[in-house]
């Protein structure tokens, strides 16, 4: 059984301007012991996913679909089950490592509040866990009487992880854990958690948008763009293989030093990421897309298989225009 | 390889250097708190630029990379006159700077944030026009009017038809088209060097590529110099000619971007280097520590403390070990074009890496 298994899950963010529909049906899983990397650009929904595992959003938002976290359903549970569920369930280290901690308390004892709040133990073994834990993400155990500002970025983000492992939670939710940091830093940060991921057996949900990053960390790739799963597959195929042009796209915007393709040639997409209350018709990337054709513009493509364990929604695919032409009649 | 690659695109690089810095030196003072100054307690400056020598050819870019607190944007601040160097000079075209506001005419910088560079309550129109006028320039050279050199400047920048751009405000563009907007604020007062502090750094990965076509294609066309501030050395290998890698203020090495990339001759570039993500990569060496604090900077080469060649007794299997910590040094020419400050490599030491 999967961890986590998300199923047609959609979002709606509602404003003043009407319903945004941030995440439009995504679907999937994630073993014990494996990475998803979740990537994409800004606004293309990859952390209202996160959020939404854990029910982060405001009351108002439309969370539809179903989010089964080890067999439970997130989106059912009551209020009490659902306290529990966060933190030792799920826990989620976020980017702003640096506003995430609270400035007027030792670190230690942040970290013991998430222990004794769950009522794992008590203020004295919470503190003995603690000091286990800053060892277990590469701190020295007297760091556990400093407080945030004297310590680094990395130091903090470091913090950070040892409160998302407090109460031994089966998944880790990193959104843009390492965007903050220095490239040597992020280097140790990534180094680490993969480290930790296979020791305790982690499920991870690792999203950023910086697909070099995901490359080095993830098991398996879910690119997203406008709120879907576009590609998804074992990490080095869809990087280095991809079958979506979007994929394809984002991969060129990380060359890979001594590549000659890329010498002085930069290369990007025209346009911009879709105005989530404005989706193009059809496949929602084919304004921009190099490789799109007439039926683009009007048949919206699925994800279909790709070949070696991937699917790809794209009508490009071996099989993809008919199957999808049978889909709408 | 990199004959090769050389050979793949003709770059308009001329010899006539158009930018010299010569051994600037910039120091912050330290900040101590009351009760600190009433116990006597003195705060160590920090270095932000310790000595640095750089040269900008026409038609080249550079890329100037390092981690952060190295000094590198410090040195693109000084070098647009930002801040004033306690030691050292800037030269523009063989001359040290004297009229400041004709300098920045010629000498323009792009920031990081498109967003926080353009001012929310002008239209974009009043935006591009308002650099003409700061610089008192009411017609262009061949007698255009404002509206022809913002019009010029936009459709320069990859924003056509540049009339459906005159009354839009910031907020309604997307980050890439802001970007645009702030480089066609500089385009319009036609200068001869861009500096760019990490100008794709904000934007989305797809949207970056263009930014980065459009900086070239400006070089190429009006063989505008570029110096690119980076901590991304896979940009340095799709943009620059040349690339300088800085460190605690000083450049430690610098080359044709071929060589410093691909045959790194310093440990710290060498350190980098190894960092850029890939896959399988996890198992790598990474260096240990944090960026080092620029108030503390450690007797002999800077470097040393955190130097794998030093920590894993490379350098004193070679005798260098004592000349690392206690002798600072500058940049040799070890190769022809390559320049590093690396007591080991200077011996003929481990080049390859």
């Amino acid at each position: 059984m999967s961890v986590l298994s998300v199923r047609d899950l959609s979002v709606t963010y509602q404003t003043t301007g009407g319903g945004v529909p941030a995440v439009r049906g995504v679907t999937f899983d994630i073993d014990r012991g494996e990475v998803l990397g979740l990537a994409g650009e800004s606004g293309c929904g990859k952390s209202t996913i996160g959020a939404a595992i854990l029910r982060l959003h405001a009351a108002a938002t439309k969370i539809e679909g179903t989010i089964l976290l080890d067999g439970e359903n997130v989106l059912e549970m009551k209020p009490g089950r659902l306290r529990a569920a966060r933190w030792s369930g799920a826990s989620i280290v976020f980017q702003g490592a640096l506003h995430a901690l609270n400035p007027v308390k030792r670190v230690g004892d942040q970290i013991v509040e998430a222990i004794t709040t769950h009522q794992l133990a008590g203020d004295r073994e919470a503190k003995v866990r603690a000091g286990a834990l800053l060892e277990q993400v590469g701190l020295p155990p007297r760091r556990i009487d400093d407080y945030p500002h004297e310590l680094s970025g990395g130091q903090k983000q470091r913090i950070m992880i040892a409160m998302a492992l407090a109460c031994n939670p089966s998944l880790v939710i990193a959104d843009e854990p390492t965007t903050a940091l220095d490239v040597i830093v992020q280097a140790q940060v990534l180094r680490l958690m993969r480290g930790l991921e296979r020791e305790l057996g982690l499920a991870m949900l690792f999203i950023t948008h910086d697909l070099s990053v995901l490359l080095e960390v993830s098991d398996r790739l879910a690119i997203m763009y406008a709120g879907k799963i576009v590609e998804e597959g074992p990490a080095e195929q869809v990087f280095h293989h991809s079958r979506h042009p979007y994929t394809a796209a984002l991969a060129a915007a990380f060359p890979e030093i001594g590549d000659i393709r890329f010498r002085h040639r930069p290369s990007g997409l025209g346009g911009d990421p879709p105005d989530p209350q404005d989706i193009p018709p059809g496949c929602s990337f084919h304004p921009r897309c190099p490789k799109a054709f007439e039926d683009c513009s009007s048949v919206e493509p699925h994800l279909y298989p790709a070949g070696d364990g991937r699917r790809a929604a794209c009508l490009l695919i071996e099989g993809a225009l008919a199957s999808a032409k049978d889909g709408a009649r | 390889m990199s004959d090769e690659a050389a050979a793949v695109v003709e770059t308009p690089v001329s010899d006539r250097p158009v930018l010299e810095v010569r051994d600037i030196e910039v120091n912050f003072a330290g900040r101590i708190g009351v009760f600190g100054a009433m116990l006597g307690k003195k705060a160590a400056d920090a270095k932000a630029v310790a000595g640095v020598d750089l040269t900008l050819h026409e038609g080249e870019v550079l890329a100037l990379a390092g981690e952060s607190g190295c000094g590198k944007t410090t040195l693109a601040r000084v070098i647009m006159g930002l801040i004033k160097p306690q030691r050292g000079s800037v030269l523009y075209l063989g001359e040290p700077i004297k009229d400041l506001r004709a300098y920045r005419r010629r000498v323009q910088m792009v920031f990081q944030d498109p967003t926080a560079a353009l001012n929310p309550r002008q239209t974009i129109y009043e935006i591009i026009a308002e650099a003409l006028r700061i610089h008192r320039i009411h017609e262009g050279p061949n007698g255009e009017s404002e509206e022809q050199l913002v019009a010029r400047a936009l459709s320069r920048a990859g924003l056509r038809p540049p009339d459906r751009f005159y009354l839009l405000y910031p907020h309604e563009l997307s980050g890439g088209q802001r970007q645009r907007v702030v480089i066609a604020s500089t385009m319009v007062l036609d200068p001869q060097i861009i500096v760019a502090d990490e100008p794709v750094s904000n934007l989305d990965a797809s949207v970056r590529g263009e930014i980065l076509s459009l900086l070239m294609k400006l070089r190429e066309e009006l063989r505008i110099s570029l110096l690119i501030v980076t901590h991304d050395l896979g940009l340095a290998w799709t943009v620059a000619d040349r690339v300088a890698i800085m460190y605690l203020g000083r450049i430690v090495e610098i080359g044709p971007a071929e060589e410093v990339l691909q045959r790194p001759l310093h440990p710290y570039t060498k350190a980098l280097l190894a960092v850029v993500p890939e896959a399988g990569g996890v198992d790598r060496p990474i260096l240990a520590g944090e960026p080092p604090d620029p108030t503390r900077i450690p007797p002999g080469c800077r470097f040393h403390v955190r130097c794998p060649e030093v920590t894993t007794g490379r350098a004193a299997a070679a005798g260098v070990e004592p000349k690392c910590t206690g002798e600072d040094l500058g940049l040799t020419e070890l190769r022809p074009g390559h320049f590093a400050a690396c007591h080991l490599a200077a011996m003929g030491g481990p080049a390859e890496g």
